[in-house]
């Protein structure tokens, strides 16, 4: 096939992205390679493992399962876009730093992201809730003690409300 | 893990998507949530010339109520069935079975619609459409047919849908008032397709079973009903009803696959328990009035 690329805009972290993209490049790619937004990690690249979870109009979603060229007028926030500007660190990644919720730290933007959607859309979960809204993502270090722990500190502090 | 060269398209109207799809029937994909259909590119199982992308259809979003059915569209996602206050919530085996697919990362972009064309058979929505008897509406540029699911699912992974088709919206009956309604499963690891489930949907009139449905879920190549369990439920009075034993009769037959998840035999047990627990829980949500 010859050049099929295909252009498309969409806004990252506030910022406006014109890309031009074959249409198989999944967004993941396209925020790590084309935008070198490479706090979102590929960890399985078929939608188990949720490491590449960023936000699109708020929902958290996997973007290894989504094609860049979708995305046209669309919202993306990656894990740079939940950080402070200045350098520190926001609530919940504070929570995963007090807790020890990460070791390797490589599926720690994955969690931190789906963390921050579960708390948006339900301020006051329950042990359950939290439980349930972690279960899909994997981290192959920690044994989860210490992310459900971030996870109920984080909850705690009220983020999201 | 990264998908072969593909043309895309994304049209805005059902016409143009359908003039598509049967222009390029012999090689194209549809995209709606590609939840299961990006991991099949990836993975290089499916490899189509063309997808579809019909993210951009306007119209196929509803949920809406009419002439007893609750009608989904092919672009409503599976979390919008998580939540109440939707038209949704007149067949309840809908809000039911929708927190047990995958995560809720999956269920922000996964489609109702792309579940039943998909035809995993461990995946919830052709459960649920064959235990109430839902019909598929599909439409082509040469026309519209609505399928019934028990006719829609002909093998795993394969539908009576044709390349040329789109599945637009599917048809869920709705029940009256006082039906009871309860779908079990049991998965190794939470959002796992499930060893085994059923759905079950139990009407009580004067201490009697007047009308009951029984889905089976990973117990064959298909979703199944259990008929003869069914047919020997109705017109038995409540105190008489043995869930264990309804489990085992809706199960005694079966010859389910062995995989490395399960083996046949230990999936027919996993099915005579989710069984009984279904249908304990829908009979005791029937209310008799």
């Amino acid at each position: 096939m010859t050049d099929a690329r295909v252009p498309v805009t969409f806004t990252v972290n506030g910022e406006p992205a014109r890309l031009t993209v074959e249409p198989r490049t999944t967004l993941a790619d396209a925020l790590r390679e084309e935008l070198d937004l490479t706090g979102t990690h590929l960890g399985c690249e078929h939608g188990v493992c949720g490491a590449c979870t960023v936000l699109v109009d708020g929902a958290a979603v996997r973007s290894c399962l989504l094609f860049a060229v979708q995305l046209e007028g669309a919202d993306v926030t990656t894990i740079e876009g939940l950080s402070p500007a200045d350098g520190s660190l926001n609530p919940v990644q504070e929570a995963f730093r007090n807790c020890h919720g990460l070791q390797c730290g490589f599926c720690t933007p994955g969690f931190v992201v789906s963390l921050t959607a579960l708390l948006a859309e339900n301020p006051a979960p329950t042990d359950d809730d939290l439980r349930q809204g972690l279960a899909g993502n994997l981290c192959r270090c920690t044994g989860y003690q210490g992310i459900v722990a971030a996870a109920r500190q984080a909850a705690g502090t009220g983020v999201g409300q | 893990m990264k998908a072969a060269e593909f043309r895309y398209a994304a049209p805005t109207t059902e016409a143009e998507a359908v003039a598509l799809l049967g222009e390029h029937a012999d090689d194209v994909s549809v995209l709606a949530g590609g939840q299961s259909l990006v991991p099949l590119l990836a993975l290089r199982l499916a490899t189509p010339a063309l997808v579809v992308d019909i993210n951009r259809v306007a119209g196929l979003d509803g949920i809406e109520r009419a002439n007893g059915h609750v009608r989904v569209g092919a672009l409503v996602r599976h979390s919008a069935l998580t939540r109440a206050g939707s038209a949704a919530d007149a067949v309840p085996l809908l809000a039911l079975a929708a927190p047990l697919i995958g995560h809720f990362q999956i269920r922000n972009r996964g489609t109702v619609c792309g579940s039943l064309t998909h035809a995993d058979a461990a995946a919830e929505w052709p459960l649920v459409a064959v235990t109430l008897d839902a019909e598929i509406e599909l439409r082509s540029a040469a026309g519209a047919r609505s399928v019934p699911a028990r006719d829609f699912f002909e093998g795993p992974f394969t539908t009576a849908r044709q390349p040329d088709e789109l599945a637009v919206a599917v048809r869920f009956p709705a029940w009256p008032d006082g039906a009871g309604f309860a779908v079990e499963e049991f998965a190794r690891r939470s959002g796992d397709f499930a060893i085994a489930g059923a759905a079950c949907a139990v009407e009580v009139r004067g201490g009697r079973v007047t009308r009951c449905a029984i889905g089976l879920l990973g117990l064959a190549s298909i979703p199944l009903r259990a008929d003869a369990a069914e047919a020997a439920i109705v017109g038995t009075a409540v105190g008489d009803l043995d869930p264990e034993a309804i489990g085992r009769a809706a199960t005694a037959e079966l010859e389910p696959p062995t995989d490395i998840h399960a083996s046949g035999r230990y999936r027919r047990r996993v099915g005579a328990v989710v069984v009984a627990r279904a249908f304990r829980t829908a009979l005791g949500r029937a209310n008799d009035d």
